[in-house]
């Protein structure tokens, strides 16, 4: 017999999705891209959340936000992924834990 | 019928002098271009004393005649219910002070056109003197303390500006700091009475402050001292007659007045005989009424007095500069004038005062006119037989001396007479000790005076056999001869015009001043307590007996007895005092190092006082401030940001998660509130 999906499911997918994207941009040392796809990650989990109160309360508005977020998610990523090529024009490498030319 | 005095008048005293001073200050010397002349500048600088002078002499009339004045002029500001002004107070002691200032000034002022006629500081030292002149006038027609007190520091400055005159001359410029820092000690001792004067009493006026000083006559000091208590008005009076200690150069802050006779002697003669070092003296005066009331304090004084007058009159006996002779003469005379203060005879003091301004000023300006004759030699061993050459300098200084050692119906007789029976009468216990330092010192007084006169201007011409006589680029109109000649009519004169007071003004001033209301009003005395001044006016039938009563006293055979030892070891048989000199070996060494006290003074007290320096400069300047403050502070900052440095790696991720754990520790924190 099938459990029923309650919102709390989908809520913890939500969550379990953030916690492993923020544990990806902190344990991450090797890869800038690796970073990028943990935020739009991260970005992604909310967007679950979202629907998941849009589709449980039966209000339209949480989806439409998530048309929103997308749309940000979007843009960002262009604008990361064009610093993400330049820097790798100049430093040869995307190498996350080589980046540390602001140590105080 | 008394009336008042016009206060431009009094105003016009002081600042005559002032206006001479400036003028010729800035004009005549390189700070103002050099514009005036050596004649335009003596004559501005003689004009303006001259115009004191002559108002003096109009106030002391007014004063004989009764007038009084008693105001303030400007007030400067009020702190606190403590006024602080410029103001007058004009009675018989200020007016006596006021002839007595201007006269030897202008005499001075013209004796200084012969004397410094080939220095080259000519106009700086006229700007100085008639400076000196508008300080000291200041100072004697002061109605409150701070003015007093203003001046007094002014006079000190001018003193050590005109010590340093020859400012090239080490020796010149040791013996001004000498005499400013040891003038600054006494200060220190004046500033401590004035301020528990104005603690108590709430003003700084004359007439507010003894207005008052009945209610403080039972006041107990607050702190002991020594183990035991004391009266206000005992600490007050001491601390104010170590003011006067220091400028009127009583043992043991005499030590500056031998030496300021690096200065030129016109100074000597007004500053370091007549003027300066008789502030003291006049300020203890004028405070009367606080000294009356502490008979400890009188008893201080008078021990003070009487150790300076006999102690320095022994150093006086083997001094061969001819200076330093008549220095040590005046501080001897000092310690008579402090002696009368001890035992309230204040208008004797201040008689003695006026008497002695007259015929040290002579000697002064006598023994200047000796140097310049022979050439700027000061040493009387070189000396001799000199009254052939410079007759008036010769009988001008005879008269001088004579004064001095007391001869019957000459001013310094009657002064010294006085002093001596008003130590006799005084109750007070230090009294017998100071009547016996005073007979000592007529016999010491009259060696010495009459040492200098003989070697000086009688025996066998020794100035040929100078074995330091230089002869100097400076023009000799004399073709050059080295022979002694008298002194030009600018310096001659001024001793003739000192001669006829040393003479006669003993005579024709003691009823007024000592037993009439002339200083009545000035001085203040509680005849119960000190009977002397009473004992003294019952005694006395007029100036003709006072004369006559020398010859059943024994001062007058003192005086004849030292004149004759001076006669005998320097003219009769002159072999015979080195030989003595040789036996008292260890007493001669004694007083040629001026009792140690020199030596104390530079080795023990300056010295420890710059290792106290030293120490604190290493220990407290560079040890703790700098090294525990300054350069702590800098260092702790440094080490802290050494530590807050490590959280700035540099890693983007560590960044991000500080922020993500700081966004869940805030929203942790606000929902679980």
């Amino acid at each position: 017999m099938m459990t029923t999906l309650t919102i709390g499911h989908f809520l913890s997918l939500g969550a379990l999705l953030f916690a492993l994207s923020v544990v990806g941009i902190f344990l991450n040392r090797r890869n800038l891209i690796v970073l990028l796809m943990c935020i739009e990650l991260m970005l992604l989990a909310v967007n679950i959340n979202f629907v998941a109160f849009a589709y449980f309360h039966g209000d339209l508005h949480g989806q439409v936000f998530v048309f929103f977020i997308l749309t940000v998610a979007a843009a960002e990523s262009a604008i990361g992924l064009a610093i993400l090529v330049l820097l790798f024009r100049n430093r040869q490498s995307i190498r996350v834990d080589e980046l540390n030319a602001l140590k105080g | 019928m008394s009336t008042t005095l016009s206060a431009s008048t009094l105003l016009a005293v002081p600042l005559a002098p002032l206006i001479g001073a400036v003028l010729v200050g800035i004009f005549g010397t390189a700070l103002g271009g050099n514009w005036f002349g050596r004649r335009l500048s003596h004559t501005i600088a003689i004009l303006g004393v001259l115009v004191s002078f002559i108002l003096s002499l109009s106030v002391l009339l007014d004063v004989i005649d009764g007038a009084r004045f008693n105001d303030s002029i400007y007030e400067w500001m009020v702190i606190g219910g403590l006024t602080m002004e410029i103001g007058f107070m004009v009675d018989g002691l200020t007016a006596m002070m006021m002839v007595v200032v201007t006269f030897v000034s202008l005499m001075v002022h013209l004796y200084t056109i012969g004397y410094m006629e080939e220095d080259e500081g000519y106009n700086r030292f006229f700007a100085y003197i008639s400076l000196f002149t508008f300080s000291m006038l200041m100072l004697v027609m002061s109605n409150n303390l701070l003015q007093l007190f203003f001046a007094w520091e002014a006079v000190g400055l001018v003193s050590y500006l005109l010590i340093g005159f020859w400012y090239k001359r080490p020796t010149a410029i040791f013996a001004n700091m000498k005499a400013f820092l040891v003038n600054r000690v006494g200060d220190m001792g004046f500033l401590l009475g004035i301020a528990l004067i104005a603690a108590y009493t709430g003003s700084l006026n004359y007439t507010e402050i003894f207005a008052k000083l009945p209610e403080l006559a039972t006041i107990e000091f607050p702190w002991y001292i020594l183990g035991q208590e004391s009266l206000l008005v005992t600490v007050i009076a001491i601390c104010l007659f170590i003011g006067a200690m220091g400028k009127s150069a009583q043992f043991p802050l005499h030590v500056w007045l031998p030496d300021s006779m690096e200065g030129p002697t016109p100074i000597s003669a007004l500053i370091h005989a007549a003027t300066m070092v008789t502030a003291g003296i006049f300020m203890v005066a004028r405070m009367s009424p606080v000294f009356e009331l502490s008979d400890a304090a009188l008893n201080f004084i008078l021990i003070i007095g009487a150790i300076t007058a006999l102690f320095m009159g022994f150093l006086g006996m083997v001094q061969n500069d001819i200076k330093r002779v008549v220095a040590y003469s005046t501080l001897s005379q000092l310690g008579y004038m402090t002696v009368a203060l001890g035992a309230s005879a204040y208008s004797v003091a201040l008689f003695h005062l006026m008497t002695h301004a007259f015929f040290k000023a002579l000697l002064f300006l006598a023994a200047g006119s000796v140097i310049m004759g022979l050439h700027h030699n000061q040493d009387m061993r070189w000396m001799g037989g000199l009254r052939k050459y410079m007759p008036i300098t010769w009988i001008t200084a005879l008269l001088g001396t004579l004064a001095l050692v007391g001869m019957p119906l000459f001013s310094g007789y009657y002064s010294k007479e006085a002093i001596k029976l008003s130590a006799e009468f005084s109750t007070l216990p230090a009294a017998t000790f100071a009547y016996y330092a005073l007979l000592a010192g007529v016999f010491v007084t009259s060696f010495y005076s009459f040492r200098l006169y003989f070697m000086v201007f009688h025996g066998p011409e020794r100035y040929h056999l100078n074995p330091d006589a230089h002869h100097d680029g400076h023009s000799d109109h004399h073709g050059h001869d080295a022979k002694p000649h008298e002194s030009p009519w600018v310096v001659t004169v001024p001793l003739l015009l000192l001669a006829v007071p040393s003479v006669v003004i003993g005579y024709l001033t003691i009823g007024p001043m000592l037993f009439g209301d002339f200083l009545a009003d000035a001085v203040h005395v509680n005849h119960a307590l000190h009977p002397a001044m009473t004992e003294l006016a019952a005694l006395y039938h007029g100036p003709l007996a006072f004369a006559v009563k020398a010859f059943s006293s024994i001062g007058l055979y003192l005086a004849i007895a030292g004149a004759l030892l001076a006669w005998y070891l320097y003219l009769h048989n002159p072999k015979l005092a080195p030989v003595i000199a040789h036996k008292l070996r260890p007493l001669v060494v004694l007083l040629e190092n001026k009792y140690y006290l020199d030596w104390f003074n530079e080795k023990v007290i300056a010295r420890a006082t710059m290792a106290l320096g030293g120490g604190l400069w290493k220990g407290g300047d560079r040890g703790l401030i700098e090294a525990g403050v300054v350069n702590m502070s800098w260092k702790l900052v440094g080490r802290i940001a050494a530590v807050v440095r490590q959280a700035q790696t540099g890693y983007l991720y560590h960044y991000a998660f500080v922020m993500i754990v700081g966004v869940l520790a805030l929203m942790t924190y606000f929902v679980w509130r």
